[in-house]
């Protein structure tokens, strides 16, 4: 498989004028790595600091990194130079809610909504704001929904090959995440612990198969007594892991993975 | 000693089960063996020792508990490892064919006899 970063990163080098850095630096992003990000974005905004996505890459690499005032101040920017973008208004409203002030996302949700009106996601955020501004609880949920899904990388809204969402990730082969996020029974995001953890372990797995004269390895499982993890190659050079709950039997676990390993591979094809 | 054959025993009675084993889980070296002829003992115990390791990690690191069952599943078979008790692993090879539920019953029934 092509990598994409490396791709898009020779482009960049062979014509460093080309508006190519900010699809780098969305997949920079998208694959956990914001130093590098940043480092693309910061280089996009003194090359172009007249373009308004320029500002918008920045503004949603400092937001990863929880620079809250810096990612206000480029996606203010970003509305200088173009009045009504939904990202900023959509960015800056998600800002709001995270600081806790729904009543001061609300105007950027209705501007970005003005902007997107055929939008159903924002326009179910900005009803559930209005009629329910007073409300802690409800205030969670709309920030939930108003909260700007990162870009994806392309071909990436695809990559929905499973009853739960936020159950699976594709790594690959040095351990790094390509697509999907996995979520701990508490909820905290460990997608880049279990694939650190998982570095090697396509290749561990093959020769321990090989070795044992089994042929070629189809998965591994771990089961505990609060969820089963289970490991397995979609393609030589990616692993796909999934993370469930333990009331889901192994058996049933085995047939969502090879579902979803089959996904994975369709959105490998599409994306090289 | 009386134990540990008839722990092993128990699980290689089950239909398409190539071997069992005892492992020292943190060096890979084998305490026990019933294994069929061809099987090379010392690498099932060193490769399932090692993968039930990466497997532990990962699961504590997704804020799991400690597995029960670590499980590799290939073209031709299947390796089972069931923790036994202080740094032992009991482990079981198996034929694309075999009884995988009844395997899994008779080696966490061993290693509890085991553990015991």
């Amino acid at each position: 498989m092509t990598d994409p970063i490396r791709e898009l990163t020779a482009q960049l080098a062979s014509d460093p004028q080309s508006l190519v850095f900010l699809e780098l630096g969305e997949a920079l992003r998208n694959r956990g790595q914001p130093a590098a990000a940043y480092k693309v974005a910061r280089m996009g905004v003194n090359r172009y600091p007249e373009l308004a996505a320029s500002h918008d890459l920045l503004a949603r690499v400092l937001a990863d990194q929880g620079d809250r005032h810096a990612a206000a101040e480029a996606w203010r920017r970003v509305l200088e130079l173009s009045p009504g973008h939904t990202g900023a208004n959509k960015g800056l409203a998600f800002l709001a809610f995270r600081a806790g002030d729904p009543e001061g996302a609300l105007p950027f949700l209705e501007a970005a909504l003005g902007a997107a009106p055929d939008d159903e996601g924002l326009a179910a955020a900005v009803q559930r704001v209005r009629t329910a501004l007073d409300g802690a609880a409800a205030r969670a949920a709309a920030a939930a929904a108003a909260e700007p899904a990162p870009t994806p990388l392309r071909g990436a809204e695809g990559f929905e090959p499973f009853e739960d969402a936020r159950g699976v990730v594709l790594l690959d082969a040095q351990g790094l995440r390509l697509a999907g996020t996995l979520e701990a029974p508490d909820g905290t995001d460990v997608s880049d612990a279990l694939a650190a953890h998982l570095q090697g372990v396509s290749r561990e797995a093959s020769r321990a198969a090989r070795l044992l004269d089994l042929g070629a390895w189809e998965g591994v499982t771990a089961e505990s007594a609060d969820g089963h993890l289970m490991v397995l190659p979609p393609t030589q050079s990616t692993v796909l892991v999934l993370l469930r709950d333990a009331r889901v039997p192994v058996g049933r676990l085995g047939l969502i993975a090879e579902q979803a390993a089959r996904a994975a591979r369709n959105w490998l094809e599409r994306l090289a | 000693m009386k134990n540990l054959g008839e722990a092993l025993e128990r699980v290689t009675r089950v239909a398409g089960i190539r071997g069992a084993m005892l492992v020292a889980e943190s060096d890979g070296l084998v305490v026990a063996e019933a294994l069929a002829e061809g099987l090379d003992g010392a690498a099932v115990a060193a490769l399932a020792a090692s993968l039930t390791l990466r497997l532990r990690r990962t699961a504590i690191s997704a804020g799991l508990a400690v597995p029960q069952v670590v499980q590799l599943r290939a073209e031709r078979g299947t390796v089972l490892c069931v923790p036994a008790g202080d740094d032992l692993l009991l482990v079981a090879v198996a034929e694309r064919d075999a009884n995988l539920g009844l395997a899994r019953l008779e080696l966490r029934q061993a290693a509890a006899q085991l553990g015991s």
